[in-house]
């Protein structure tokens, strides 16, 4: 079933951490299993990385911890070779850091990079964006990671019922668009031809770290992204191209979009005022951050709508 | 409140009995409690004091409220629902002061409901009686196996529209989305907007004085002004008999 939710501030920062925390766990009996967020701080020079070294459900043996350390110095020695200035490197929990560094090279050849030591995985990559997804309801993922400090312009998130792949980190949403900074993608649905479309990008040297069919939604938006094409371009392009039932919401570092497939079967409400405009599966999730009577409206079949702040 | 491992609320059977009754009214103010705390209330009310006007303010776009009301009654919502509000009743006459989400008056047998905003997918799915308002827009799938009873929709309706329906009536003053009356049995629809394609055995039917006293009557009722001009769509019963052509010759023929 899967819960998704978007949350864009027009003007200014905001505490998008919490408020998307409160929307996820309005909507946790549409999936308990994991929960992820896209938060975007205020666009910086610097990069932020977020890196996972195992998962959450890796069986712990002997040298968990030493290997986790060995790998994490590795990573952070290959970033130094690659002309990475790191400026912080903090946990985020046993698992999983945060690396913040200043770079100006190819950024498909830093995440590959990175993602050859063994266990590594580069769970989001850009100036803004910032990606925390674990094992957990919402309340959970966010006092492990501390996301109710979080100050950021907009944010999705997503709450999963995992239907067609594993419990764990790798196939948890959202989905970071390896590897174009700053894109990311929740999804709420099934696609049919994900293994023609994975073939095809697999292809084109793009990376896949699930099974998980909405990892395909990511690197496809990115790669006609990269082609030229704007982000409501590629969204409607995709309509045609990616069969099956779909709800998606992605972010880039400066907007907001939403796609619905042509069947309409999943669902999606969305409220605009002035301030934000907030979009969810259900209405009580936005109830979560605008707590009075509001005009809420679904878009229809085959719509594509984008925010841009 | 507790949440069990699925994150629903914990059931608890206790009634708040909190609202206030005078004149044989009753309202409550349902901000800070559960679905169940809001049905029990209800059913509280209804069955046990025997108060046949009841408002409920603040639903706070919760799901599945008020439904499987058994009793002749007037229920007021003073703001949204979320989904699968007001199903399986009958009887009942409900007014949402605000919208709903997916699958509202889901099964309805009989009674009356205004909506004065927008509503979901699959409003009134297999309704089989009882007259259905919605102001606003709906979206997917109206009316989607609809056995009886009459839908208004003042705004626009999404795809699939009257898909598989089998009896009643559907009026839309708005646009319709692609597939309308995909597959139905019988029954009628009036479309005042433009419908983007028609469903597979779905054909314009012919105007007549029964439509007209019809669509007049139920506009009156509810004091929706003047119908608009409507156009009418019926089954063209093509799909009732099987016949010898091949699948994809009878796909030309339709």
């Amino acid at each position: 079933m899967c819960g998704i939710a978007g949350l864009i501030y027009m003007n200014g920062r905001d505490t998008i951490g919490s408020d998307m925390t409160r929307m996820l766990q309005s909507m946790k009996h549409r999936g308990p299993d994991s929960t992820g967020y896209a938060l975007y701080r205020p666009p910086a020079d610097d990069y932020v990385m977020h890196v996972k070294l195992a998962d959450a459900n890796t069986p712990r043996d002997f040298e968990f911890a030493d290997r986790l350390r060995r790998n994490r110095g590795e990573v952070e020695r290959r970033l130094r070779a690659a002309g990475a200035r790191i400026s912080e490197s903090r946990d985020a929990t046993e698992y999983a850091f945060t690396v913040t560094f200043e770079y100006d090279g190819d950024l498909k050849a830093l995440a590959d990079r990175v993602e050859d030591v063994s266990g590594a995985e580069v769970l989001s990559l850009g100036h803004a964006l910032e990606i925390v997804k674990d094992l957990g309801d919402a309340t959970t993922v966010a006092n492990d990671y501390r996301l109710d400090a979080f100050e950021g312009t907009h944010a999705i998130g997503h709450c999963r019922m995992a239907t067609e792949s594993d419990v764990d980190i790798s196939n948890a949403h959202p989905y970071w668009a390896y590897p174009f900074s700053d894109i990311a993608v929740v999804h709420n649905g099934q696609l049919t031809n994900y293994h023609q479309w994975r073939r095809r990008l697999e292809r084109n040297g793009l990376r896949f770290q699930s099974d998980c069919d909405s990892e395909i939604i990511a690197v496809y938006l990115a790669e006609r992204m990269n082609e030229g094409a704007s982000l409501e371009d590629a969204m409607r392009q995709s309509l045609h191209e990616l069969d099956g039932v779909f709800t998606y919401l992605c972010v880039t570092e400066n907007a907001l979009g939403m796609a619905k497939d042509e069947l309409a079967a999943k669902p999606l409400v969305l409220y605009e005022s002035d301030e934000l405009v907030a979009v969810a599966s259900e209405e009580i999730a936005i109830r979560a951050v605008v707590d009075r009577e509001i005009e809420t409206y679904d878009p229809y079949e085959g719509e594509v709508m984008v925010w841009h702040r | 409140m507790t949440y069990d491992a699925r994150g629903l609320v914990e059931l608890d059977g206790t009634v708040p009995r909190v609202s206030e009754i005078a004149d044989g009214r009753a309202t409550f103010d349902a901000k800070d409690m559960t679905t169940r705390m809001i049905n029990s209330e209800l059913r509280w009310l209804l069955y046990e004091e025997g108060i046949l006007d009841v408002t409920i303010q603040n639903p706070g776009a919760r799901h599945s409220l008020a439904v499987g009301i058994l009793t002749r009654c007037r229920i007021t919502f003073e703001g949204s629902l979320g989904y699968f509000g007001l199903g399986v009743n009958d009887g009942p006459e409900i007014h949402v002061k605000g919208r709903v989400g997916w699958s509202v008056c889901e099964n309805m047998m009989s009674g009356v409901v205004v909506i004065d905003g927008n509503a979901g997918s699959l409003t009134g799915a297999a309704i089989r009686g009882g007259d259905l308002v919605v102001r606003g827009q709906v979206g997917a799938r109206t009316g989607i196996d609809q056995k009886g009873g009459t839908i208004i929709t003042l705004g626009n309706a999404g795809s699939m529209t009257a898909f598989m329906m089998q009896r009643g009536r559907q009026i839309i003053c708005g646009d319709v989305g692609p597939g309308l009356g995909d597959s139905m049995y019988d029954g009628t629809l009036y479309v005042g907007g433009k419908v983007k394609s028609l469903g597979i055995d779905c054909v314009p039917g012919e105007w007549t004085e029964a439509d007209t006293e019809f669509v007049e009557r139920k506009f009156r009722i509810y004091g929706l002004g003047a119908p608009p001009e409507l156009q009418k769509f019926v089954c063209g019963k093509k799909l009732y008999n099987y016949d010898t052509l091949e699948p994809a010759e009878r796909k030309l023929v339709l």
